[in-house]
């Protein structure tokens, strides 16, 4: 079986958890024998790993004709993918699309990432799929996410396949309940037009059934999992520099993570004791505001900021922490916590997001519920039992969440579409 | 003649209230008298009282013939007292008739067998008098909580003076032995043991209204014709239940307390007798020695210790607790030995349990997680050692605190049987000058 993905992000040039999820969901899906994958992706850097698919990016993809000759084509290409596929594509172009701003390659330049005419690239990325649809023979598509939606509906009304899509994140999440009416549109027409739809969580699910009014049947949770830590990672020692405990929020600083709420119980926790510090790790539009406010209460002192973290980073910070937070006021998944626990640090972290519904081995509060999260994070840094046991049983629970097991449940949703 | 012997264990916890750790040096009340009430008087309404009168009704029915027996935990008692008081009315009625035993235990419902001998020991003593003083009989049998059972607590029993216990029949120790038996401690040989038949009790208190059970629905008639086939020596056959069963777990539309009405009338047909655990203890001899070097319980399919010691969080709950014994019992505010007791109770820990993690924690908690258990515990128990701590200072070790006060209580009465002796002198100086006036009027 052949299966046609489209997604927006892919390690190691992410910028949230899209790429990471989807990158872990085919890897798993490769232990599969029998299953090809074709990756598309607007903009590939030539370092992604292609060891267990196809990469194909959307800027590569010719669709004007222009006579290039094979060492150029050679030269600009040969890092992403064989140069020989430029000419497959180049034979597929379906429509005169001369009056579209391409370079000399015949291609779209794609940013990869979240610009300001994101709308102007989802279909930009749509008109590329036709061209792909054309050039490559597969049995299914798979779209990620509402970017790709209009891109995957395109290559099923031109080849008549199954089309699944994987919902990562709805906009009522990304917005606190107050939807972009446009990007909702995009949402829906994908839902009601394809025909199997992956949520993240129950939680989702009930997102997608509710207030995009999809029927029961047609809606599957598949949890996402995680890669195991390369032994790199593993090697990082703990970067400490403070004999106090450190708690740490790791993400972007926007309303869905729910920041405030983390410098909320910080407060709490910081007029009651003198053990323990805080971090918050990333950036985002909600950043300043959160600075403010922790001058304002007078934890400066014991409240730090980091700014956007990137690869390693990331898991340097961890493996300083001794509890991680994830506070988020509405998280589809969420996959840090579990990245947290393959280091080894405890986490806390909210019902209202999607993997609470999996986890055992952490404390969950709500997110609104500031005194049980300061509660929760005094416990941790004052007990060792309880440090101690979230750390080695979370572990524990953590390595037995594979993708491979993700995978074999997107398959069978695959072989029911068949 | 083959005997029933049933007992009904009946245990409430003082559930804590959410104690948050800012409340840590503030706030020294724990619990939630709420949620207590609630509880307790929800279950007295369903189980306690309509059982009570059941088998008062029984007792009187066949005229001294049927016989039972309770172990009710000191909190327990203690609650039923504030919420409940018709309950213990109730059970005072069934003690004049003479027909009904109660065991002893430890007060609090607590690990201390494990962890604090002396502790243990003080409980026991305190819940055997509570009883005497409650139901004017001095109980013969002891239960350990939850069935627990060693061959260390064995002897630290028989050393207490009790030389009649009751425990599960774990089957990794009976082996191919029968329950249906009474027998010895190897640690002990003085030490007689009646042995909970789990297969019998289990069909009562788990099976009873499982409609995917093959013997579904288990009547009086089919239940005592399964005892009655047993092997004619196999003589005593213990059914150890909780009380809630009738009513509470066992919902009382499920026929639970028909099914316990019919149950002398086919048990006399058949010519089974009930006994009291005194009773089945005292009319037969031991057949045989039972070896346990690690604890048992009647919990869980494992029957061990693992739903109150199975984890690290439950494992340092307890350290932390039973490290500030010895300095509670030098201590004499009487607010703070009773928390002490209340914060022993091993519901506390069956609630941080994380065995039933995928099945749903444990049905009886009152938390959402084990984590939040534990969290909330470890909250209270800060505070408590606080308070604890503050009685005495913390310079002076326990062996010091002990000879200091031992000193201190000693001089005390010394001084008190001086001031004695000192209204002796100056009573009888009193006397004496008092005659001697008299003497001068009379000589005047």
């Amino acid at each position: 079986m052949k299966a046609l993905m489209f997604g927006w992000e892919f390690p190691p040039h992410i910028l949230g958890g899209l790429g990471t999820a989807s990158y872990g969901l085919t890897k798993g899906m490769a232990k599969q024998e029998d299953l090809e994958t074709i990756f598309v992706i607007p903009r590939p850097w030539g370092d992604e790993d292609q060891s267990f698919m196809k990469i194909i990016g959307a800027n590569n993809t010719p669709i004007v004709w222009r006579d290039v000759p094979w060492e150029m084509a050679k030269s600009r290409l040969e890092k992403f993918m064989d140069p020989q596929e430029y000419y497959r594509m180049r034979d597929n172009i379906y429509a005169n699309f001369t009056y579209m701003h391409t370079n000399d390659l015949g291609c779209i330049e794609f940013s990869g990432r979240y610009p300001n005419n994101i709308l102007e690239e989802t279909n930009n990325y749509s008109i590329v799929a036709g061209v792909i649809a054309r050039t490559y023979d597969f049995d299914v598509i798979h779209s990620h996410d509402w970017l790709t939606y209009p891109a995957g509906l395109h290559a099923k009304s031109v080849t008549g396949k199954p089309m699944v899509i994987h919902v990562h994140a709805t906009e009522f999440d990304r917005s606190r309940g107050k939807p972009n009416p446009i990007v909702y549109g995009i949402e829906k027409d994908g839902m009601d037009n394809c025909d199997h739809i992956i949520c993240v969580s129950d939680l989702t699910r009930r997102t997608v059934i509710e207030n995009y009014h999809q029927p029961h049947w047609k809606v599957t949770t598949v949890h996402n999992a995680v890669e195991p830590l390369s032994p790199e990672i593993e090697a990082i020692e703990r970067l400490s520099g403070v004999s106090e405990k450190v708690v740490t929020f790791l993400g972007r600083i926007t309303m869905q993570k729910g920041p405030e709420f983390f410098v909320d119980a910080a407060t709490q926790v910081i007029r009651k004791t003198d053990h323990i510090r805080f971090v918050m790790a990333g950036s985002g539009d909600m950043m300043d505001q959160m600075i403010r406010l922790v001058a304002e209460r007078g934890i400066a002192h014991k409240f730090h900021f980091t700014g956007f973290l990137r690869g390693k980073q990331v898991y340097e910070m961890l493996k300083s922490s001794d509890v991680y937070v994830m506070p988020s006021v509405s998280e589809p998944f969420g996959i840090s916590p579990l990245e947290a626990m393959q280091c080894g640090v405890p986490s806390i972290i909210s019902y209202q997001s999607g993997c609470s519904e999996i986890l055992h081995n952490v404390i969950k509060t709500d997110y609104w519920d500031v005194d049980a999260m300061a509660d929760a994070i005094y416990s941790i840094c004052t007990y060792p039992a309880m440090a101690e046991h979230l750390k080695v049983e979370g572990k524990i629970e953590v390595d037995n969440i594979k993708w491979e097991d993700a995978g074999l449940k997107v398959r069978r949703i695959y072989d029911n579409l068949m | 003649m083959k005997t029933i012997c049933i007992y009904f264990q009946l245990h409430q916890p003082f559930r804590l209230k959410r104690y948050r750790f800012f409340n840590i040096g503030r706030d020294h009340y724990y619990f939630d008298d709420y949620a207590n009430e609630d509880i307790l008087q929800q279950i007295a309404s369903r189980s306690f009282i309509p059982a009570n009168r059941m088998l008062l009704d029984l007792v009187n029915q066949y005229k001294g013939k049927f016989k039972v027996a309770f172990s009710v935990s000191g909190v327990a008692l203690e609650q039923l007292e504030i919420y409940a008081p018709e309950v213990i009315d109730g059970f005072r009625e069934l003690t004049k008739t003479g027909n009904v035993e109660f065991l002893t235990e430890t007060y609090a419902h607590s690990l201390a067998s494990l962890f604090d001998p002396e502790e243990f020991r003080n409980q026991v003593k305190h819940h055997s008098e509570r009883i005497e003083m409650l139901f004017e009989q001095k109980p013969t049998v002891i239960r350990n909580t939850e069935l627990i059972y060693s061959d260390e607590i064995a002897e630290m029993v028989y050393e207490m003076g009790y030389s009649k216990m009751i425990t599960e029949g774990a089957k990794h120790i009976l082996g191919w032995k029968s329950p249906n038996y009474v027998y010895q401690s190897a640690a002990q040989p003085q030490l007689k043991l009646l042995l909970k038949n789990s297969r019998f009790s289990d069909d009562i208190a788990y099976r009873f209204s499982n409609y995917s059970w093959n013997e579904y629905p288990l009547t009086a008639e089919k239940f005592i014709s399964w005892i009655a086939g047993a092997a004619p020596e196999e003589e005593v056959v213990n059914l150890f239940l909780n009380y809630e069963t009738l009513g509470n777990l066992q919902p009382s539309h499920t026929g639970i307390f028909e099914f316990f009405k019919a149950l002398p009338r086919f048990a006399f047909e058949k010519g089974i007798g009930f006994a009291t655990p005194s009773e089945a203890l005292d009319s037969h001899e031991p057949i045989g020695t039972i070896t346990v070097p690690n604890p048992i319980s009647w919990t869980d399919e494992e029957r061990d210790l693992s739903a109150w010691l199975g984890n690290k969080l439950q494992q340092s709950a307890l350290k932390t607790l039973y490290e500030v014994g010895e300095r509670v019992r030098l201590c004499t505010d009487r607010r703070l030995k009773q928390d002490w007791l209340y914060l022993q109770t091993s519901d506390h820990f069956h609630y941080m349990s994380t065995k039933h993690f995928g099945s749903g924690q444990s049905p009886f908690s009152p938390y959402l997680s084990p984590y939040d258990a534990f969290n909330n515990y470890m909250n209270v128990l800060s505070d408590f050692v606080g308070r604890v701590k503050a009685q005495y200072p913390d310079t002076v070790d326990n062996e010091e605190l002990n000879a200091l006060l031992t000193t201190i209580h000693n001089q005390e009465m010394e001084i008190k049987r001086l001031q004695l002796e000192l209204k002796k002198v100056i009573g009888s100086n009193e006397e004496m000058l008092v005659e001697k006036n008299k003497k001068m009027q009379k000589n005047r």
